[in-house]
């Protein structure tokens, strides 16, 4: 949609502002190389950030390989230290910062979004495009700086070390974080004012899917967090390089300081990665077991809670830098009373598989396996969040462990269980339930297999971010790297089926799985204005099991 | 789900002009850019004894004045609203330029205090934080000037702007506005404080 202004009106006379995509001649259909241009519409967005991030996950997978190939030996036998802090450093980066954030929030959000509220596009068009291409250079900027040896301090960055080891390196990755930060804070902005103004008039707030409520969230989030990680980083750059002393402590600077700066917004990073992916449940398990969702205004509100109180949180991960013992009482407290909306969203989700009418597809399987990994990771997160348990387990594997069961047993079986449910409605093509399955188990299997034995690891004291470590670790460690390896092929089934399915797939139809949110009323793959005629709400987005049709032809048999 | 059908497909509805939230939520997130600077601010001024320390005197009478102006301008660019709302084209024209001028006359107020101090970046941590926060506040105050020269230009077409059309006329006014209370607590921070 461009806005356009009729010039040279006399004046006086009202000009009209015509919205609309009437002015700009646009083709029937979106042709593949028009996704290597600044396009505009929010569907060829989504797709460019769900097919980027992806990329940038396999670079950091490799990564991981690596790392966990390096460490099935005590010895830094494979890679070099300074090269394996390199892979550690990036390899979180690029997870975070370039495939679950842009792929949970810039990916599935922009694509779902104005086609959940009735919209035809998002409220900015443009800027969502630049918050788009925002990401690729940073993403280049991240690999360029390899050839200086690449950061090493790990993905938070702590002075002093990162003020001694690569400075060249660090510069770019400070300069790679402030775009993926510039480009999270246009996209929430966007999605904050499609949410609130752009819904049909038919729909009420009570009629808004889900996933549009935990969007929401996770939007005013990052806009309240996103900023202040930027003004640390500006600090740490010109430290770097501009000779000033904020994070130098024989010159009057605090590296605590910087904690404070980066965890204020790390730390809601970690909702921003994970109430995307609350969404995506959301929308999934009411679908695939034909239930209205339980409790939708306790799911919806209790987003907002996490988004209000995880800004309040964030000096959990400090406990160890000398904190004082008022604030590690009073973040041991709030830390635990995140895990309440958490709790009522998990309760609310299995009180909606039960006795519902369940179809095991590959979406569902997923979203069933991301209910048993979060729990188990936000359990652990739980006891971590305890400031005199967190003293003992700080920077070992038990970290290592709990974030990597919330973040791969969450965010990333969440984004593939919406790959699953929304890749009919992206593309107009199933993707094949066999090797649905076939990745689903390689992937269950692999992932507790690399991330359970951490835990165990991480109590008995093996220190996180180093490439060697103690034989008396080492039989764990053997377990962790196959179990690594077995998620690096889970992805190889996964890729095929994209692919495969994209170019070759069933046909879909416009319903395939009979949900009732708005994105499914339009054609798949959707039309370039969305629908002829905007849709007119008449129930709500989770009415299942009243009336529920026939299945589907092209659904598979459970 | 029920469609309606009974417009035309070729049709495509308006929907409200939304830019001026998308401003405002912009800034909010903008303004806790320049609160992660203040608490850093704030944590070295509770932390240290003598504050700023010896050999940071800082200058008064320059950011003063400049404060004088740039608040000022605040009220200036405000009649310049009121103006176009009128449908006063010549008048909100008058009112920006000299919301420029102003502009312009605190960004050499700027120049000139940074060229005339005792100390440089890399002083201390004060001077750090002096820097690097009027630093960054002047570099918005100069897309704000940006923004003002933008909405000049574009008033010279004809029937650009109007009484019921001046989206980006308010939009550089809402700028300028927090560009305006940023400093404010930003003057009180680095400049009042320290008589303290």
């Amino acid at each position: 949609m461009t806005l356009e202004i009729p010039r040279n009106q006399p004046p006086g006379k009202e000009a009209t502002i015509v919205v609309s995509g009437t002015t700009h001649h646009h083709p029937e259909a979106w042709k593949w190389y028009h996704y290597f241009t600044f396009n505009v519409d929010h569907k060829v967005i989504g797709i460019q950030y769900l097919v980027t991030a992806f990329l940038f996950y396999l670079i950091g997978g490799l990564m991981a390989v690596a790392m966990r190939a390096e460490l099935a030996t005590p010895d830094a036998d494979l890679l070099d230290p300074n090269l394996y802090n390199a892979f550690m450093t990036n390899h979180g980066t690029i997870m975070i910062f370039l495939w679950i954030v842009p792929s949970a929030i810039g990916g599935f959000g922009n694509f779902l979004v104005p086609l959940m509220v009735g919209a035809r596009d998002m409220a900015f068009p443009k800027l969502n495009a630049i918050a788009f291409w925002l990401n690729p250079p940073a993403g280049l900027l991240i690999l360029a700086s390899f050839f200086f040896g690449g950061s090493q301090s790990g993905w938070t960055a702590y002075p002093p070390l990162s003020l001694v080891t690569a400075p060249i390196a660090q510069s770019l990755w400070i300069l790679a974080i402030v775009l993926v930060g510039t480009s999270s804070i246009l996209g929430s902005l966007n999605f904050v004012v499609t949410i609130l103004f752009m819904k049909v008039p038919s729909m009420k707030w009570d009629q808004l899917p889900l996933f549009c409520w935990a969007i929401l969230a996770t939007s005013v989030l990052a806009l309240l967090s996103t900023p202040v990680l930027a003004a640390g980083l500006v600090l740490l750059l010109f430290d770097l390089n501009f000779g000033t002393s904020f994070f130098k402590p024989d010159a009057g600077g605090n590296v605590v300081i910087y904690q404070h700066l980066f965890w204020f917004y790390s730390h809601p990073a970690v909702y921003l990665m994970i109430l995307p992916i609350f969404g995506i449940m959301s929308e999934v398990i009411p679908v695939h077991a034909r239930k209205p969702i339980f409790g939708y205004k306790a799911i919806a509100y209790s987003s907002l809670a996490i988004c209000v109180v995880g800004l309040f949180v964030w000096v959990h991960h400090m406990f160890t830098s000398g904190t004082p013992g008022w604030m590690r009482m009073f973040f041991t407290i709030s830390t635990l009373i995140v895990a309440v909306p958490t709790g009522v969203k998990i309760f609310g989700w299995v009180a909606t598989l039960w006795g519902g009418k369940i179809r095991f597809t590959s979406a569902m399987l997923f979203a069933i396996g991301l209910l048993m990994m979060f729990v188990m990771g936000g359990l652990s997160g739980v006891t971590m969040g305890t400031a005199p348990f967190d003293v003992h387990v700080h920077d070992t594997y038990y970290v290592v462990a709990h974030f990597h069961y919330v973040l791969f047993g969450g965010s990333v079986f969440g984004i593939y269980a919406g790959i699953y449910h929304w890749f009919p409605k992206i593309t107009g093509r199933m993707m094949n339930e066999t090797l649905g399955r076939i990745h689903f188990i390689l992937t269950f299997i692999g992932t507790n297999l690399t991330f359970l034995p951490m835990h165990e690891l991480g109590l008995q004291g093996m220190p996180r971010r180093v490439a060697m470590y103690d034989p008396q670790f080492t039989h764990l460690n053997e377990i962790c790297t196959i179990g690594a390896y077995i998620l690096g092929i889970s992805v190889i089934p996964f890729t095929i089926n994209a692919l495969w399915s994209w170019i070759g797939g069933k046909q879909a139809g416009d319903n395939p799985w009979n949900a009732l949110t708005l994105e499914w009323t339009t054609s798949s793959p959707p039309a370039i204005e969305n629908w002829e005629v905007l849709p007119v709400v008449s129930h709500g987005p989770y009415e299942y099991g009243h009336d529920v049709q026939p299945l589907a032809a092209t659904e598979a048999s459970t | 789900m029920a469609i309606a059908t009974t417009t035309s497909p070729s049709h495509h509805e308006e929907h409200k002009d939304l830019r001026v939230w998308g401003l405002l939520t912009f800034l909010i997130s903008e303004s806790l850019m320049f609160g992660g600077f203040f608490a850093t601010y704030l944590f070295f001024r509770g932390s240290n004894e003598v504050w700023p320390p010896e050999g940071t005197e800082v200058e008064l009478l320059v950011p003063t004045i400049n404060t004088i102006i740039l608040v000022s301008s605040s009220f200036v660019i405000h009649f310049g609203d009121t103006a176009i709302k009128k449908n006063n084209v010549k008048g909100m024209r008058f009112w920006y330029i000299l919301t420029a001028l102003m502009g312009a006359i605190f960004l050499a107020g700027q120049v000139y205090e940074y060229m005339t101090l005792g100390y440089g970046l890399t002083t201390n941590v004060f001077a750090n934080c002096f820097y690097l926060m009027t630093g960054f506040h002047g570099l918005h105050v100069f897309v704000g000037l940006l923004l003002i020269l933008g909405v000049l230009w574009r008033s010279r077409l004809p029937g650009h702007y109007s009484a019921t059309k001046h989206t980006g006329i308010e939009m550089a006014e809402i700028y300028w506005h927090f560009v305006d209370i940023i400093w404010i607590i930003l003057f009180t921070l680095l400049y009042i404080l320290t008589l303290f």
